[in-house]
């Protein structure tokens, strides 16, 4: 039997010159328990484990999520909460002391209730960063004039919002997403939002490279089911933009012939 | 009034000379995905043996955590 999957034809996601096996990215917080999350991650086979930096004090997981991630998937640090350019640059920079990585997901947040990126303050640290040596993945709008800022200020992916962080609403602009990939010059990561399986197929389907989620998996019933939902859902997502959709129609088109019917 | 330092944004009684021994005093082993800012400046671990601390630091500890 040819299998035909887009996993499997050499079609690596590719970030920086950096080539990715997958096209899901997991994030690492809010499971019921550490097992559970470690079950998620082997079920997703994400292409990179997404971690935050906080200060050491606040104890979660007894031993280091460096240790128990690290060898296994690469990591990808975040700099979540962060609300200017100098904590953001300053949580960036501890962050590659730690994980000797200079990779990071910058998240610059502009509003508590929404968590919506703060635009003007995201370019800044952008430009900083990649000023700085860093491979910058900006978390950002579903707006197709940031992410070419982001782009131009040397951003390695922009990563915009299907809806806000943990809300579970899916992709709710999906006219923006569709043409931020048309035209984005740098991969599109959509970042934010997913809900379930189909919304991650969605993204697929709508010309992204990838998908980041967290909470979707992390509070799902079974969260280690629906890592492997995901996983399945952005191949699939993935082989069906390669495919090419069928144009949309308004009227019926059989597909069984129109002759030889009986009684006729 | 004894000399004080921050320590992630708590103050404390400069006890230790240095960031070595302020990690070492307070159990952290700074082996794996530790890090530390003096000053609002990374103090690579290379440097923590021989980075004096004084009176007024602000320090940041952190390591990596779950997350999105």
């Amino acid at each position: 039997m040819t299998h035909i999957a887009a996993a499997d034809a050499g079609d690596a996601l590719v970030i920086a010159g950096r080539r990715f096996a997958s096209r899901l990215l997991l994030g690492t917080g809010g499971y019921p328990n550490q097992q559970v999350m470690l079950d998620s991650l082997a079920a997703a086979q994400p292409a990179m484990a997404t971690v935050s930096i906080r200060r050491i004090s606040l104890e979660g997981y007894a031993e280091s999520i460096v240790d128990l991630v690290g060898g296994r998937y690469p990591l990808l640090p975040n700099t979540a909460g962060c609300a200017t350019v100098r904590d953001a640059v300053m949580t960036a920079q501890l962050a590659r002391e730690a994980l000797e990585t200079d990779w990071v997901k910058l998240e610059l947040i502009g509003d508590r209730e929404t968590l919506y990126p703060d635009v003007e303050q995201l370019l800044r640290a952008t430009e900083e960063l990649v000023k700085d040596g860093f491979t910058v993945l900006p978390y950002c709008n579903d707006d197709p004039v940031s992410c070419r800022k982001l782009a131009d200020a040397g951003a390695a992916a922009v990563m915009p919002l299907g809806s806000p962080i943990g809300s579970g609403l899916g992709i709710v602009n999906t006219y923006a997403i569709e043409r931020i990939c048309a035209t984005s010059s740098v991969p599109v990561i959509l970042d934010a939002g997913i809900g379930t399986a189909s919304d991650a197929a969605q993204a697929m389907e709508l010309g992204c490279d990838g998908v980041l989620l967290n909470t979707a998996v992390a509070k799902a019933h079974d969260p280690r089911r629906m890592a492997a939902a995901m996983r399945a859902a952005v191949i699939a997502g993935r082989d069906a933009r390669l495919a090419g959709r069928i144009p949309k129609r308004t009227q019926a088109e059989p597909s069984s012939p129109q002759l030889g019917l009986i009684g006729g | 009034m004894s000399a004080t330092i921050r320590v992630n944004g708590r103050d404390e009684e400069l006890a230790a000379a240095t960031v070595a021994e302020l990690l070492r005093r307070r159990g952290i082993d700074g082996s794996r995905g530790v890090a530390v800012a003096v000053n609002g400046v990374v103090a690579p671990s290379r440097n923590w043996v021989s980075h004096a601390l004084a009176a007024g630091d602000e320090v940041e500890i952190v390591r990596p955590f779950g997350g999105g």
